[in-house]
């Protein structure tokens, strides 16, 4: 695949200041983005400005400061209700991160509308952020969990997947859209049209997807859709539920608290309308107005253009890495983003992260919050690297060189 | 890279020793014979040990161990299982005491002299204080060694 005119990567890297750093001496090479992304200047910028020039809680003051901060906070919810082709700010719900997100949907949704005896159906490849939510969901409101299992080559199994709606029992499918491990992209239009047809709502993932790719939820079809702002070159502290609004409106608050309510007595309190009614205290402000800079960042630069660099490097390591001996990659899938899990003979994962790490390569290692999924591959942990707008091929040399270095030095 | 490649900057931590011990366990076996077991588990990374042991008169006789898990973990589990062989529970446990000082902090000034030969023993796992992320790796296999003679089933992890 060749590269859109446009992107220039070399150009993107000056507007990351950390990727100057040295490590132990030698050049950062990052590879663990999937983890969490390196922040450009401008969101850097956003969040001291707003810090210099222009703060003050929100939704509460009748003054300058606060009311420009407000307008800046909700700025932000449109900038996101954009980047997902989503029907505007009253659709998009402010969360600590996806994991916060995830919490809400079983709780809100799961405990407010679905009920006792139904199933919620999840994949094989699930971060433990989107398991464990609906565990406690299963034991404490008679909701049955069903996992939708994963092929050998590391795709959703698509017959198996559609077996689960048999009985009619399912409610609602939450599912990643891609995963962390695997890289593994899902055929999310159909996993929708299955469930619809069966009467089941569907809520993605999309911690790693919105990343990779254009996300239009409209096309998708989908219900629900979390993700967090870290990995999109936001800050942390900062997360996102978008839901269709009639059935947001459905839903009960998630906490309570201030913000969240129209109005209080001893007897009774009733709700602010969506999103607010699910946003119970101060929100992240700052956090807010720093995930606006990183999606009008990336917005700026275009999907296109960066899932086409992502995709010719992601071809490019996996051409490099499946050359060397000894070194096996986890999954297969047709459609990946670019996250690739690896073991190597003879070296334990963490051996190996350790290793690159002293050639100043970071990589991470371990279950990488998916136990049950290195349980299907036979696996303890992995190693993962993972890419950005600001990888290079020549990172990617650095790392099949590194590794090359590490099995030798295991021999 | 070049075969002749030299590996200076990846040995402070894998040091020769930590590589053939991780290699080629000498003591990588469930007894047969034993007087106490103990498991250890690090849920962080899914390192998996577990230790058995054989007491003589008030001294370790002799520990084997079964470990999943990283180079650092098997070297360490048995280097522990060399070092602390015919030695008595009170030396294991302040073997142990220093040990994870020395991964901690990289040193052991509170260590007993009378232990020396041992500790120089246990050295080369010290480099490990400069990964805060692996220091569990080497004193799992301890902390196993020790719930064993305390009696418990499970290490508890720190
Ligand atoms: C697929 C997936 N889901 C959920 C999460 C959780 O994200 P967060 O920790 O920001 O809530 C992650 C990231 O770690 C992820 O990769």
């Amino acid at each position: 695949m060749t590269k859109p005119a446009t992107f220039d990567v070399e150009r993107i890297r000056q507007d990351f200041p950390i990727l100057t750093q040295k490590i132990r001496g030698k050049d950062l090479v990052f590879l663990d983005s999937a983890a969490s992304a390196q922040k450009p200047r401008v969101v850097i910028d956003a969040m001291v400005r707003a810090m210099e020039t222009q703060y003050a809680n929100i939704h509460r003051g009748l003054h300058w400061m606060s009311e420009r901060t407000t307008e800046a906070y909700e700025e932000a919810r449109d900038a996101a209700a954009a980047l997902m082709n989503a029907s505007g700010r009253s659709e998009i719900v402010f969360t600590h991160n996806s994991t916060e997100a995830i919490n809400l949907m079983a709780h809100s949704y799961g405990r407010g509308v679905m009920k006792r005896g139904q199933a919620v159906v999840i994949s094989g490849m699930e971060h433990h952020s989107n398991i464990v939510p609906w565990q406690l969901l299963r034991d404490s409101h008679g909701i049955e969990l069903r996992v939708a299992p994963v092929t050998d080559a590391g795709e959703l199994d698509m017959e198996a997947y559609e077996a689960l709606f048999a009985d009619g029992k399912v409610g609602l499918v939450a599912i990643t859209h891609m995963s962390n491990v695997l890289g593994s992209v899902v055929p999310a239009e159909r996993v929708v049209k299955i469930a619809h047809a069966n009467g089941a709502k569907v809520m993605f993932d999309g911690s790693q997807a919105i990343v990779h790719r254009k996300v239009d939820v409209r096309a998708l079809d989908c219900d629900f859709y979390a993700w967090t702002g870290h990995k999109l070159y936001g800050p942390t502290g900062i997360g996102v539920l978008w839901g269709r609004r009639e059935l947001l409106e459905r839903m009960p608050p998630f906490m309570g608290g201030g913000d969240m309510i129209s109005s209080v007595t001893y007897e009774q309190s009733t709700w602010a309308t969506v999103p607010h009614k699910f946003e119970a205290g101060t929100p992240a402000i700052l956090e807010g107005i720093g995930l606006k800079a990183a999606i009008d960042y990336v917005q700026a630069i275009g999907f296109d253009a960066m899932a086409a660099h992502e995709a010719a490097l992601t071809e490019h390591a996996l051409a490099r890495l499946g050359q060397i001996d000894g070194v096996h990659i986890v999954g297969r899938a047709q459609d990946r983003g670019g996250v690739i899990s690896f073991t190597l003979d003879k070296a334990h994962s963490h051996d190996v992260a350790t290793l690159l790490d002293r050639q100043g390569i970071a990589v991470r290692a371990g279950h990488h919050c998916a136990e049950p999924l290195m349980r299907r591959f036979n696996l303890d942990s992995t190693a993962r690297a993972s890419f950005g707008i600001y990888t290079t091929h020549a990172e990617i040399d650095a790392l099949a060189d590194g590794l090359i270095r590490v099995r030798e030095f295991f021999t | 890279m070049t075969p002749s490649d030299n590996f200076d900057d990846l040995r402070d931590l894998y040091q020769e020793v930590i590589l053939d011990h991780g290699r080629r366990p000498r003591h990588a076996e469930r007894l047969t014979e034993f007087d106490a077991t103990a498991k250890g588990d690090n849920p962080m990374c899914g390192d998996r040990v577990q230790v058995w042991v054989k007491f003589g008169s008030g001294t370790v006789s002799r520990v084997g161990f079964e470990a999943r898990g990283c180079a650092i973990s098997v070297a360490s589990a048995d280097l522990m299982a060399e070092t602390v062989q015919h030695r008595t529970k009170a030396d294991t446990r302040a073997l142990f005491e220093s040990f994870r000082e020395m991964a901690r902090t990289g040193i052991c000034p509170a260590c007993d002299a009378r232990l020396d030969e041992a500790i120089e023993r246990l050295k080369p796992l010290a480099g490990v204080h400069e990964y805060p992320s692996r220091v569990k790796c080497a004193t799992l296999p301890w902390h196993a060694l020790i719930a064993a003679l305390d009696g418990a089933k499970e290490a508890s992890s720190e």
